[in-house]
């Protein structure tokens, strides 16, 4: 195909070089991707993310049905080893044993050692424990997320489209979501759910974390259903069942995608929160809020147990928070015009490629 | 001869975009004298508007203009952003395409007229507020002291020209940028503003540049032309020189393409499709948008009668908010009537169920106004001409790929965009998508609402050939919707006008066009610019004794 490419039908279709080089063979999908792979701190995000997963869930072991796989770290959160003591200095236990500072700034050697995050009250491995906490976290935010957006996309989706009565009866449901306060909310379903574990602690808030999604998918469909290519499909013969799925949906993913990132940032909040005031993850389970819950009164002798789990929350929700806005900015077509600095360097200089 | 306002020399605006510098318009050369009209035409993409915005650095920042430009005598391209600041609006003024967007929507258009003022003169508020209600008055708008307090939104379309107009002759400016300014109107309110327009350069000798693609337009109110194309100037020479005389190829092409009201053949419908079945009858057929919340309900088509035979294409025309696209919806079942009877082939669908509307999708196709929405920009447009064909269950696979193919080859389109996206086309290339679309399941009926209004002259000539050929050769019936008199003129075996949403008129083309009987259809017909300097100074004057009669 790509010989008559250059080839248009009729040249005086085809405007001056600046409108072909607009329309130069790449789909909206590959602008979104191109844009996306430019937002340098979406990248860094991404990359940073997908390091502390694979970091955090090889870290710990994971067994899927038969499959177990042990974990590269030899400490277990629930295992209880001797409390360090003699190390430490001070009088307090447990202190951690990670150095990072080579032995020439502070007399003591570069070194991970037996408990790099130190140990808890009881001498298990913290390393371990926030491991496990993280893992807890990242899978909540997970299900949280995919959850909402789903429902959220099919409610906004049937809202939109229909209209009449099928969408006030689903947006008074929506706004009556979201009058009640997603803490109470969230604590009431940690009260009575938490104990069967953190996926179905994170099943039941993705159940009510749909609210803002729906909306947002409503609107769009309501300005989509609208255009002229979804008149032309009811006219070829779609069903609606077509037009909704095939024809407006895949218009809809921008909106989809960036709202369902922003969604998980805030579920590993949430999470955190409700762990942090006893409704969420329940022990001998570990969770990162759940963590600094335990040990908050602790924060002025032993402070690296507040540490190290608020470093992975701080870490996993600005990542996330950024390649969401990078999505945002990259399926935003007004970010479009603008000029980088390198760009505005050679401007101002006069020189052209 | 009196010092020229503006004068631009070896004036050029360059784009920068991904790294290279983008040429929109070269080496401009030209002179302006007061009382002067100047029109710059030339298609879309040709550098017209960027040229007129450049004259007084209204661009984005990746544009860079060089070569001179002076108003009375100063330079504007170095100019420090002051000195522009004072000559805009106070010596150049300019009046934009889209009223509705060009004039906040939060402000009274009384305050924006004298927010101008105020800015370059220094007059109390009860001053200025008499000085605007002058300028209100001489745009003739009914009701000045009124109007002062309206907003833009409590306007008509050509009222909220009218105020932009007022708002740009607050200074007495020297010079009028007009960028398409009657563009968004109907032919009735754009022959009254360009009556307007023209009276006030004779009454306040400013000279006028005058950026347009409607040759109509032109012909009514240019006394000098420059032709543009792909930045570079084309032809520049009087108003009779352009018309009467062209030398360039382009702009022989340019005035070729334009279609000239009662300038084409009789088109004669076979006899033996007279006496067929109609394809599309419509009895009594009323229209309404039902009541929304506190939105009454409206009744966009009254009593509307109409048949179409087979083979025979149609003109709908009339202004916008007449009705006519409602029509045309309705007339494929895309919008339920509420009385009347409304047959297709044979079927009764005045009251179908969406399964009895899904069999006579197969006979019916339409083609759409806009080319940017028509087409799902998620798909491939080989998937979307091919979507008609395979939710009918005629074809799938291998074959529906030769089917597609063969329809791209039938618009004139190469095989290999079957795999292109609708924004990797131009505007004529997605309006041939749409065609090939609509004619996939080889339609007893097409409907074509608009289907030119957004292409460029020769785009649309090309368009219109090309229709004509298919429907040549495909015998379909048609129902061409537009709002150009001329591009239904070129089309049609009979003309049927229509006006808020009842038929005025229907019938013969001829008759229509040269013997019309409702005084509506003589009034739309005689408000259309014909592309011919002299003929259309005989059209306004004789319309213009009309009107005062």
């Amino acid at each position: 195909m790509s010989d008559d490419v250059k080839q248009p039908a009729d040249s005086a279709d085809m405007k001056s070089d600046i409108f072909s080089k607009e329309t130069e063979g790449l789909s909206q999908a590959q602008i979104v991707r191109k844009r996306f792979f430019q937002h340098k701190a979406a990248m860094t995000s991404l990359f940073v993310l997908l390091g502390i997963i694979f970091f955090v869930f090889s870290a710990q072991s994971i067994s899927l049905g038969p499959v177990k796989y042990p974990g590269w770290w030899k400490y277990d959160y629930e295992q209880i080893s001797d409390l360090r003591i003699a190390e430490c200095s001070g009088g307090v236990v447990g202190c951690p044993s990670l150095d990072v500072f080579p032995s020439s700034i502070d007399g003591t050697p570069m070194q991970i050692g037996e408990h790099p995050f130190g140990q808890d009250d009881i001498g298990r491995d913290y390393f371990a424990m926030v491991m496990r906490g993280a893992q807890r976290s990242l899978l909540v935010m997970v299900i949280i997320g995919t959850l909402g957006a789903a429902l959220g996309t099919v409610i906004g989706a049937i809202a939109g489209f229909f209209r009449g009565w099928v969408d006030a009866i689903l947006m008074r449901f929506t706004d009556f979501i979201i009058t009640v306060p997603t803490i109470v909310l969230g604590s009431v379903i940690g009260y009575h759910f938490g104990n069967l574990g953190a996926v179905f602690l994170a099943f039941f808030l993705g159940i009510f974390a749909w609210t803002g999604i729906s909306r947002l998918v409503r609107g769009e469909f309501l300005k989509l259903r609208e255009l002229e290519f979804v008149d032309a499909a009811r006219v070829a013969g779609a069903s609606t069942r077509r037009i909704i799925f095939k024809h407006i949906l895949p218009n809809a993913v921008g909106v989809i995608i960036v709202s369902a990132t922003l969604l998980m940032s805030g579920a590993i909040l949430l999470e955190t929160g409700l762990s942090y005031l006893g409704f969420g993850v329940v022990p001998p389970d570990v969770s990162l809020g759940l963590l600094i819950s335990n040990y908050q009164d602790a924060f002025t002798v032993r402070p690296w147990l507040f540490w190290w789990p608020g470093l992975f929350i701080i870490a996993v929700a600005l990542c996330v928070n950024f390649i969401g806005d990078g999505l945002r900015d990259a399926f935003d077509p007004r970010q479009r015009r603008g000029m980088s600095r390198k760009d505005k360097a050679s401007l101002a200089s006069g020189e052209s490629k | 001869m009196s010092e020229p306002i503006l004068k631009v020399r070896d004036f050029s605006v360059d784009f920068w975009v991904d790294g290279v510098w983008y040429p929109a318009a070269i080496k401009m050369n030209f002179d302006l004298h007061p009382g002067k009209v100047l029109a710059i035409v030339g298609e879309s993409g040709s550098g017209k508007s960027t040229t007129a915005l450049g004259l007084m650095d209204l661009l984005a920042t990746n544009a860079r203009r060089s070569g001179s430009v002076m108003v009375k005598g100063e330079e504007m391209i170095a100019a420090k952003a002051s000195t522009l600041r004072k000559f805009r609006g106070r010596e150049v003024a300019y009046i934009f395409q889209e009223p509705m967007t060009a004039l906040n929507p939060v402000y009274t258009i009384g305050f924006q007229i004298v927010e101008t003022l105020r800015n370059h003169f220094d007059v109390g508020p009860k001053v200025a507020r008499e000085r605007a209600i002058q300028l209100i008055t001489l745009v003739e708008i009914p009701v000045p002291e009124r109007a002062f307090d309206k907003y833009p939104h409590q306007l008509s379309g050509g009222q909220r020209q009218r105020a932009m107009i007022a708002q740009s002759l607050a200074c007495d400016p020297g010079l009028l940028v007009a960028d398409e300014p009657t563009t968004a109107l109907d032919v009735t309110i754009q022959a009254e503003i360009l009556d307007l327009m023209r009276g006030l350069r004779t009454k306040l000798n400013s000279a006028i540049l005058l950026i347009t693609h409607d040759m109509g337009v032109v012909a009514d109110m240019a006394d000098e032309i420059l032709v543009m194309k792909d930045g570079n100037t084309v032809e520049h020479g009087s108003s009779e020189q352009i018309f009467h005389n062209p030398q360039h190829p382009y702009t022989k092409e340019l005035l070729g393409a334009v279609p000239k009201l009662g300038g084409s053949a009789k088109r004669i419908l076979p006899a033996e499709s007279a006496n067929a079945a109609p394809v599309l009858k419509m009895e009594n057929v009323t229209v309404e948008y039902p009541k929304r919340g506190r939105v009454p309900a409206f009744t966009a088509v009254k009593d509307f009668s109409l048949e179409i035979f087979p083979g025979e294409i149609v003109g709908l025309v009339g202004e916008s908010g007449s009705g006519k696209t409602t029509v045309g919806r309705a007339a494929i079942g895309l919008l339920p009537i509420k009385a009347g009877r409304l047959e297709i082939v044979g079927t009764d669908i005045s009251h179908a169920t969406q399964k009895e509307l899904f069999t006579i999708r197969r006979h019916t196709g339409i083609v759409f106004q806009d080319p940017a929405s028509s087409l799902n920009p998620r798909l491939p447009i080989g998937e979307s001409i091919g979507e008609p064909i395979f939710l009918a269950k005629l074809a799938k696979g291998e074959e529906l790929n030769r089917k597609v193919e063969d329809l791209l080859e039938q618009v004139e389109l190469p095989r290999s965009y079957r795999n292109r996206f609708p924004h990797e086309l131009s505007g004529g290339q997605r309006q041939r998508v749409g065609i090939a679309r609509a004619l996939a399941l080889t339609p007893d009926l097409l409907i074509a609402d608009e289907p030119t209004s957004a292409l460029d002259v020769s785009v649309q000539a090309r368009f219109l050939d090309l229709l004509l050929e298919l429907q040549d050769k495909l015998k379909f019936a048609c129902l061409f919707i537009s709002h150009d008199l001329a591009v239904v003129d070129i089309l049609s075996h009979r003309i049927a006008v229509m006006q808020d949403g009842r038929l005025v008129e229907v019938g013969d083309r001829d008759q229509i066009l040269k013997n019309a009987k409702d005084p509506y259809t003589r009034r739309l017909i005689a408000a259309v610019p014909v592309p011919d300097p002299i003929e259309q100074k005989a059209r306004r004057e004789a319309r213009l004794a009309a009107k005062g009669s």
